[in-house]
């Protein structure tokens, strides 16, 4: 596309693939298209305990549900709650796609998405998620998750963060806004959320809009908050705009409010290392 | 999967049913937004699948502040029973290695509810036209043999043109090639066109040639269109305008300007 001034811009078509499947698959491409398909598929992997009493069909019974989605939000997770020790590791998510790295990153894999339990009030499960769940696996992603989990009485928050630049807005936004922090609900929402709301045409697309379309369809309690921050990787300051949710879950989950700075080091300074563009 | 909204599930039976097909410009879209802002109706339930592409977001058709928060999904079904009218929005994507089901998947819904006939608002790239196609308005009919049964008076008198088949070699007389129906940039259209052929389900496409960048006059042009068949809006209002926009048509080429530039 070339723009008013003449400069030819490469943007995402919108314009869609032809419909394929009159040419003729044959046996081979239909077995690999299995095969890659199974090979994609999300897989959960529950601690003996969990997995037990989910087999005699028992769901986890779940009044707080917290999900962070993105770099700042479960590094924010990492420093303010999952820091004060109250918490067991009781499984994770696996997912294979194209961002998935080979052989190396087994590791890397493995703790990229984690739920946790609190010891005191078992209740309360907490979800990380850091790596790249591709679009094909965000319904599946959740509709499994949430096939483990109790309905009933269930509340839902997802913490998510996306650059600044995808926020659109009538007004100049100037240097100090960002970061920022606004809020999506489902119609089961019942309480207040504790900030402004998304406005119009500003969508919320990856694990958030999927966990808010099954959550709005099965008449769920859920709040999505997405922070808009103008920082790539995590920092302190976008980390910050989370706290006022901690006080909402406040009341369920025991929080450490003021994080030592060799906590918050630790998650801060990894970009810093890959970042070498003011040498 | 049709989730409804509602306490009790609404019936469609002998309703019109009007939906997009995502296609190029989104101009089925576009125009479907048009026809559910404008006669405003009111949502009745989702189409809950694994076939498009995650998104929400508050309500597009807000027209107050206390309306505005209201969670919206990629698909949803509008209603209007006194029109007899029901619309489906999609919003997202197709995911490509699921457009079949997906296709599948609305011939069954179809299907089930009992929609008197469908139709398909859609697009194609304005630069493969071959030299016929050039000619004349930019819009186009389809319909299948089972709507062309009760409906060909009235799209005789309307005076539309048929989407015209294009030969499967151009510049070849070969006269054993029969003439194909080719739709690009239509997404799922002519998918969906010849499944319903085969299945007997009246349905009509009507799509427009386009190109990329500000579709807004196609889509006035393609619910104009629609509306010289349906008679969704009353004649009588002779603006020039009758269409109302939504507000998630705002920002389309972007944010404010910086006031630091002047």
């Amino acid at each position: 596309m070339a723009t008013f001034f003449g400069e030819v811009l490469s943007v995402y078509s919108r314009a869609v693939e032809e419909d394929d499947d009159e040419l003729d698959e044959n046996e081979e491409d239909e077995q690999i298209r299995r095969e890659l398909e199974e090979k994609r598929e999300v897989h959960l992997h529950w601690s003996p305990e969990v997995s037990e009493s989910l087999k005699s069909g028992n769901k986890l019974q779940c009044s707080n549900f917290v999900l962070a989605v993105g770099q700042n939000a479960s590094s924010f997770l990492s420093v303010h709650i999952l820091s004060t020790a109250n918490w067991d590791t009781i499984g994770r998510a696996s997912a294979w796609n194209e961002r998935s790295r080979a052989v190396t990153g087994q590791s890397c894999e493995e703790s990229a998405c984690v739920f946790y339990r609190h010891k005191d009030n078992p209740t309360v499960l907490i979800c990380q998620v850091s790596c790249y769940i591709a679009e094909d696996q965000l319904f599946q992603w959740t509709e499994k998750v949430f096939d483990c989990l109790q309905h009933r009485e269930l509340n839902v928050t997802v913490l998510s963060d996306t650059s600044v630049a995808d926020y659109k807005t009538a007004d100049y936004l100037g240097g100090s806004s960002a970061p920022f922090l606004r809020s999506l609900h489902t119609s089961a929402f019942g309480d207040q959320p504790v900030c402004q709301s998304l406005e119009q045409p500003n969508i919320v697309t990856g694990l958030p809009a999927a966990v808010l379309n099954h959550c709005q369809v099965h008449r769920i309690s859920a709040v999505v908050y997405q922070c808009y921050s103008d920082v790539i990787g995590p920092d302190s300051v976008t980390m910050e705009t989370y706290k006022p949710v901690l006080t909402k879950l406040g009341r369920s989950i025991q929080l450490d409010l003021s994080p030592s700075t060799d906590a918050l080091r630790k998650f801060v300074r990894t970009t810093d290392l890959q970042s070498n563009l003011y040498i | 999967m049709f989730i409804s909204s509602q306490s009790s599930a609404p019936s469609f039976r002998d309703f019109t049913l009007v939906m997009p097909a995502v296609a190029v410009g989104n101009v089925g879209q576009l125009a479907v937004d048009l026809i559910v802002s404008t006669l405003n109706m009111s949502r009745v339930g989702h189409i809950h699948t694994d076939c498009l592409i995650p998104m929400a977001g508050n309500n597009p058709y807000a027209s107050s502040k206390e309306d505005g928060e209201e969670l919206h999904t990629p698909a949803e079904v509008y209603a209007a029973a006194e029109l007899k009218l029901a619309v489906l929005q999609i919003r997202a994507p197709i995911l490509q290695s699921k457009t079949k089901k997906f296709r599948q998947l609305l011939v069954s819904w179809i299907k089930s509810s009992g929609f008197s006939r469908t139709v398909v608002l859609s697009s194609s790239h304005a630069y493969q036209r071959d030299d016929q196609q050039l000619q004349g308005i930019p819009l186009r009919y389809l319909v299948t043999p089972s709507l062309l049964k009760g409906s060909a008076d009235a799209l005789k008198e309307l005076g539309w043109r048929e989407m015209e088949r294009v030969p499967a070699f151009p510049g070849l007389t070969d006269g054993n090639t029969e003439p194909r129906l080719c739709i690009p940039g239509g997404g799922i259209t002519k998918g969906l066109y010849t499944d319903s052929c085969k299945e007997d389900l009246p349905l009509a496409v009507l799509l427009v040639f386009c190109s990329e960048g500000d579709n807004i006059p196609d889509a006035f042009a393609l619910a104009n269109h629609l509306n010289d068949w349906l008679h969704l809006l009353d004649d009588n209002s002779k603006q020039p305008n009758k269409w109302k926009i939504p507000t998630s048509w705002s920002l389309l080429f972007g944010n404010g300007i910086p006031p630091a530039l002047f």
